[in-house]
């Protein structure tokens, strides 16, 4: 069964349509990409998959697992397994990274039948963690985001997810803002959590992230429809004759 | 209820009162005379435009005096200070005033430097009675001291609180105000702190408890003074706060600095008001205020009012008040981890208020109100 099936969705935010009929099946163990021109609904894609409330979804169905993921909370959609990398990791003043991620990783862990993980041994996961990310230790005692670089919040998701263990991690411009030795350790992240039973959507304006998370699938989003799906090519493609070569605009609307 | 009515009930308690020294007792019969000229303020007083007194008007005088306040113990040392500082135009200074029959004294002498707090605490356990305490802490120059006032109790009671900071040039102190009445309990309180030149006054006023809760806090600069009044209220259910602040920049080279944060929830209704005079000779002050609030529920009510009376003309004066609710960006990135809603509303609940006790500088006081906090905003496990 594929772990995630998109039917025809329709999402607007306020009055305007901005998903317009997407399809798209990932399989376990599958890494799609996701590219397109600025506003072409790439970012509306990632977070109506994780539930933000700001969009209402107009039309089709989204099955995760089998299940309604539309008729799910934010938070049980993250308990089940699914992980949106966000483009802006939200600043949260006064909640410190360490509280933060405890409290998450012990509402995943219930869903997923598994006993909470004490002082010690959540210390332990997150020091190795870390290490993958090439993170200072000292980023977990501080409130969560703020004050981080850009590329501190970047690598904060990629540990995040690393953490979490998802079955479904969803990168949202994961790329945008990276210097190139920030992007090869985001990337090193990235891979190192690739397994037969995760699927990944990699959202990205750019063809470089590619080079580094290598695709399965890749999907051109414009107009808020998916207009061509290839392989890992389409990208190199894609790099070489440019959106507007391809016959691919930008509707000019909002990500 | 008419002046008459309310001072004729007030005159036989008045009259009632154990003798003091004659200073003393003519202390008592000014403030006396002029809380029967002001009589209780109404919501015509633009000082209590929001904050109706009539529950407290209504019931005090049928309220007896605290039990433990037999015997007049006003030290005389106190005579140079005691009275001096807090407006008896205020009626509930005047009132208790009136009713001076002890007063918690301090005196830190000159060059001292404390290493414990002084700490004071008023604890009412005698439902339906009315109780004035009074502090006064001179502290005399170059001192450094810290002080932590706690107000508590049980049942419904009135408590009207005067304190007087005098501070002498140099001095360095650090004020806690922590007022955790009684949910049925009325609390008025004045702090009022005189400044000398060149003094550093920090003054945190955290208002958890009472039903109907009155602060003002009142600092008067000298010359290259340095005074931070910050506040923390957090009201629920249908509890009323109102915090008056009042920085008055007499003389140059004041700085100030204020930040009142406020969580409200339930039917609870609160009011800022921050007065800054800056008067003709206040050239180069420097002031800033902040009111920030967050506004958990459709029916609680903020009035926030920013008051600048601005004489000098090379000054620095900001100020800015904000009302809103939790961030829904925020709010979606905890959920979006896993984290319920309701938890995740409470941890950022919690983020908004822990930024004032974060400036606690006492550690025990500091763990004491974060487990406050803690508990209050982490019942939804975490």
């Amino acid at each position: 069964m594929s772990l995630l099936e998109i039917k025809n969705l329709h999402a607007i935010v306020g009055e305007r349509e901005i998903l317009k009929g997407i399809d798209l099946t990932v399989n376990p163990g599958e890494v799609h990409a996701i590219m397109g021109p600025n506003g072409s609904g790439k970012s509306t894609l990632a977070q109506v998959v994780a539930g933000r409330e700001l969009y209402h979804v107009t039309g089709g169905e989204v099955l995760y697992d089998g299940k309604d993921l539309l008729a799910m909370a934010p938070e049980d959609r993250a308990r089940e397994g699914i992980f949106l990398a966000f483009q802006y990791p939200v600043e949260i003043p006064g909640v410190s990274n360490m509280y933060f991620l405890k409290a998450a990783l012990n509402t995943v862990r219930k869903t997923r039948g598994l006993p909470e993980l004490d002082a010690m041994d959540f210390l332990n996961l997150v020091r190795e963690k870390m290490k993958l990310m090439d993170m200072e230790q000292t980023l977990l005692n501080r409130p969560v985001n703020t004050g981080f670089s850009g590329g501190e919040k970047k690598r904060n998701e990629i540990f995040q997810m690393a953490v979490l263990e998802p079955r479904l991690a969803i990168l949202d411009e994961t790329d945008s803002g990276l210097d190139i030795d920030a992007l090869r350790v985001v990337a090193g992240g990235v891979n190192a959590l690739r397994d037969p039973q995760r699927s990944m959507i990699v959202v990205t304006h750019y063809q470089r992230l590619l080079n580094y998370i290598v695709p399965d699938f890749v999907h051109v989003l414009a107009g808020g429809r998916i207009v061509k799906s290839g392989g890992k090519e389409l990208a190199l493609q894609l790099e070489e004759s440019g959106y507007a070569g391809m016959g691919i605009y930008d509707e000019g609307e909002a990500a | 209820m008419a002046v008459a009515t309310q001072t004729g009930a007030c005159l036989e308690l008045f009259t009632k009162q154990p003798a003091a020294a004659p200073w003393v007792q003519a202390l008592r019969e000014a403030a006396f005379q002029r809380f029967a000229e002001l009589g209780f303020p109404t919501t015509h007083d633009e000082e209590w435009r929001f904050t109706n007194v009539a529950p407290i008007s209504r019931s005090a005088f049928a309220m007896l005096p605290s039990r433990d306040r037999q015997g007049a113990v006003v030290p005389d040392e106190t005579q140079l200070h005691l009275a001096k500082h807090a407006p008896l135009d205020n009626p509930f200074v005047a009132l208790n005033t009136a009713f001076l029959t002890t007063v918690a004294f301090h005196h830190v002498p000159r060059g001292a430097v404390l290493e414990s707090p002084i700490e004071i605490t008023h604890a009412c356990d005698q439902p339906g009675r009315v109780h004035h305490p009074r502090t006064l802490i001179v502290v005399a120059p170059d001192a450094h001291c810290t002080i932590i006032e706690r107000y508590t109790g049980t049942g419904s009671y009135f408590t009207n609180a005067v304190t007087e900071v005098v501070a002498g040039d140099g001095a360095v102190i650090d004020h806690y105000k922590i007022q955790t009445e009684d949910r049925v309990a009325f609390h008025i309180a004045t702090m009022q702190a005189t400044l000398g030149r060149s003094t550093s006054f920090t003054s945190h006023s955290i208002s958890l408890g009472g039903a109907l809760v009155r602060n003002d806090a009142n600092a008067t600069l000298s010359e290259g003074t340095e005074a931070t009044l910050n506040g923390l209220y957090i009201v629920n259910g249908s509890q009323h706060v109102d915090n008056h602040t009042q920085i008055d920049h007499a003389k140059p080279h004041g700085a100030s600095h204020e930040l009142y944060k406020g969580v409200l929830d339930g039917r609870a209704t609160a009011v800022f008001n921050g007065r800054i005079i800056v008067r003709k000779d206040a050239q180069k002050t420097d002031s800033k205020q902040t009111n920030k609030n967050l506004v958990l529920s459709d029916n609680a009510v903020i009035n926030t009012k920013p008051e600048l009376q601005i004489l000098a003309d090379d000054v620095r004066c900001t100020h800015g008040a904000t009302i809103g609710q939790l961030d829904a960006e925020a709010m979606f990135y905890l959920q979006s981890r896993g984290i319920g809603k309701a938890q995740a509303r409470d941890l950022l609940t919690y983020a908004f208020a822990q930024d004032i006790i974060d400036r606690v500088k006492v550690a025990a006081l500091k763990e004491e109100l974060e487990k406050r906090l803690f508990e209050k905003f982490h019942e939804h496990g975490g």
